[in-house]
């Protein structure tokens, strides 16, 4: 580039060169720091885990103390039970909850909604787990399935019904107007046209959400409780991978460790296949 | 008040919407006052006057879209084929289906093509069965100079025409439910001159069948398609009478001072 205007142009064009390029430094820099612990992560847990990984680890059932060998086809069962049954619970009410607060964004109960939810996301979901301990476990006298969905569902509803608000309220007004101008009711709009329109965004929510709760530990402590077997009864308690991995971790033998790791990056590998999943939704939005 | 008191053209001409005396208030604001006006059957009417000066509130009044917005109220009439719009048994979604709109930015619903101009008369059961959809979807597009460049992909996402497409999209999807009379809000302002061309010609060949009432900014557009104008100043009508004398031997200095580019 070359110079114009004042003698000393060229010298002020430099700064600003050097400035901008320095910047964009710090940026690249912080960015690498970012994806520093991700692959470290990655690096420790595929180092640790992937040799306890073989078909044994996916199909069997955790070997007896003192033996080597088994798998963690129980806690894999657990967990996608656990989660598919949280979302099912939790899912429906969050998008109608949603819904409400878009549509209704000053009423007073939307506020109380609006502000109880963002409580719950801040949480901690270990007074989640105790909470459905003492409402559900307690009153079934056991521990469940059906105690653990509720605790995952109850971590994921506000987070999914925060989303699909925001997401609604994204969606231009003059959608709205061209559905009520066609002689649409309020609840014709909103669910066949506003909806569909927030689709991408709110499963992306949803998608979330559901990796997230995938891999909470506390909250199931003590209302799925853990269980060496398959299980798949709503009132029978039931293993989950995070709660699994707690144990092995904990315990004193070198191949529960190995199993740990490997269960580890498994739970991550589910959790990456799901961002990634929400990622193709989102790139392709409004799709009808 | 300025009485609308010029013929509109021929003697005993039918009127399809009376504005008698209408007032319009947002909360405290008054956007419009005493609003006499006639719109005569299949003619189109242009409604001009610069930003703020409550054409597009008498427009939204109409069709009652301004109904959605809270604390509003009215005084005086609009009358729609000699029935109140506003009488207390007034079903909205029938009057809505009477009169159609087409907004500023056009708003096809994320859906295909042929879903936007079905979607209404599926919801409002105005046909039976498969194939009378299929007809009245590629009637409503012809008539809204369309089908041609849509025929051969009416399953494709609305959202991939361009905005002209899109915009005569939310015409035929307006026309489909058969209104009386079609409200158009500034319906070229986001458009190329081509394609402002296009929609312009679309409004000659749909008054044929239709009442059209259109604001625009555009004063040249306002001369090319309306038969009447109506010229409104601070919320009040300042004058209206076809659209050859507004615009060649306007009565009031306001008005000559607007089409001249003076003010506004």
């Amino acid at each position: 580039m070359r110079a114009r205007g004042a003698p000393d142009a060229g010298r002020y064009a430099l700064r600003r060169r050097l400035l901008s390029s320095f910047m964009l430094a710090l940026t690249g820099v912080a960015s690498v720091i970012v994806l520093v612990p991700l692959l470290l992560i990655f690096y420790h847990l595929i180092s640790a885990g992937a040799g306890a990984l073989n078909l044994d680890f996916f199909i069997r059932l955790p070997a007896p103390v003192g033996e080597t060998g088994g798998g963690m086809a129980n806690a894999f069962l657990g967990t996608v039970l656990l989660v598919a049954l949280a979302g099912a619970i939790g899912v429906p009410v969050a998008i109608a909850a949603g819904v409400f607060l878009a549509e209704e964004r000053h009423s007073r109960l939307a506020r109380l909604v609006r502000f109880v939810a963002d409580v719950m996301n801040g949480i901690p979901s270990v007074v989640v787990g105790i909470f459905v301990w003492a409402w559900i476990v307690v009153w079934m006298g056991r521990f469940s399935l059906l105690a653990g969905s509720v605790a995952l569902a109850v971590i994921l509803i506000p987070m999914v019904a925060r989303t699909t608000e925001e997401m609604i309220r994204l969606v231009p007004r003059e959608l709205r107007e061209g559905g009520r101008a066609l002689g649409f009711t309020r609840w014709r709009t909103t669910f066949g046209i506003i909806l569909p329109a927030a689709r991408a965004g709110i499963l992306t929510g949803v998608l979330v959400a559901l990796a997230r709760v995938a891999g909470e530990t506390a909250p199931l402590l003590f209302t799925a409780f853990g269980n060496p077997f398959f299980e798949w009864r709503l009132n029978e308690p039931v293993a989950s991978l995070p709660l699994l991995i707690y144990q092995y971790a904990i315990s004193p033998y070198d191949d529960w460790h190995r199993q740990a790791w490997a269960a580890s990056l498994v739970l991550i590998g589910f959790v990456l296949v799901l961002s990634l999943v929400s990622r193709l939704v989102v790139k392709s939005p409004y799709r009808g | 008040m300025v009485q609308d008191s010029r013929p509109a053209g021929a003697a005993g001409e039918e009127m399809q919407l009376e504005a008698r005396g209408f007032s319009f208030w947002y909360g405290t604001t008054q956007a419009l006052e005493e609003v006499d006006l006639a719109v005569p059957k299949r003619k189109v009417t242009a409604l001009i006057g610069p930003s703020g000066c409550g054409k597009s509130t008498f427009l939204r009044s109409v069709n009652r879209m301004n109904d959605l917005i809270p604390n509003v109220r009215h005084e005086g009439d609009l009358v729609l084929d000699g029935e109140s719009v506003y009488r207390p048994d007034q079903d909205v979604v029938l009057l809505r289906r009477r009169v159609g709109m087409v907004f500023q930015k056009s708003n096809p619903f994320p859906k295909s093509i042929f879903d936007n101009v079905a979607y209404g008369p599926r919801v409002n059961r105005l046909v039976q069965g498969r194939a009378a959809l299929e007809a009245l979807v590629e009637e409503s597009l012809r008539r809204a100079a369309l089908w041609e460049e849509v025929r051969d992909r009416l399953g494709e996402n609305a959202l991939g025409l361009s905005g002209g497409q899109q915009q005569r999209l939310c015409i035929a999807r307006a026309l489909a439910v058969s209104p009386e009379v079609l409200l158009m809000d500034e319906p070229a302002s986001a458009l190329d001159p081509i394609a402002t061309q296009k929609i312009e010609e679309l409004i000659h060949e749909l008054k044929s069948e239709y009442t059209i009432v259109i604001v625009t900014h555009n004063m040249q557009q306002a001369a090319r398609v309306s038969d009447r104008t109506a010229f409104f100043y601070l919320g009040r009508l300042v004058e209206v009478g076809n659209t050859e004398e507004i615009f060649t031997a306007p009565r009031e200095e306001q008005t000559e001072a607007y089409i001249t580019g003076r003010f506004g």
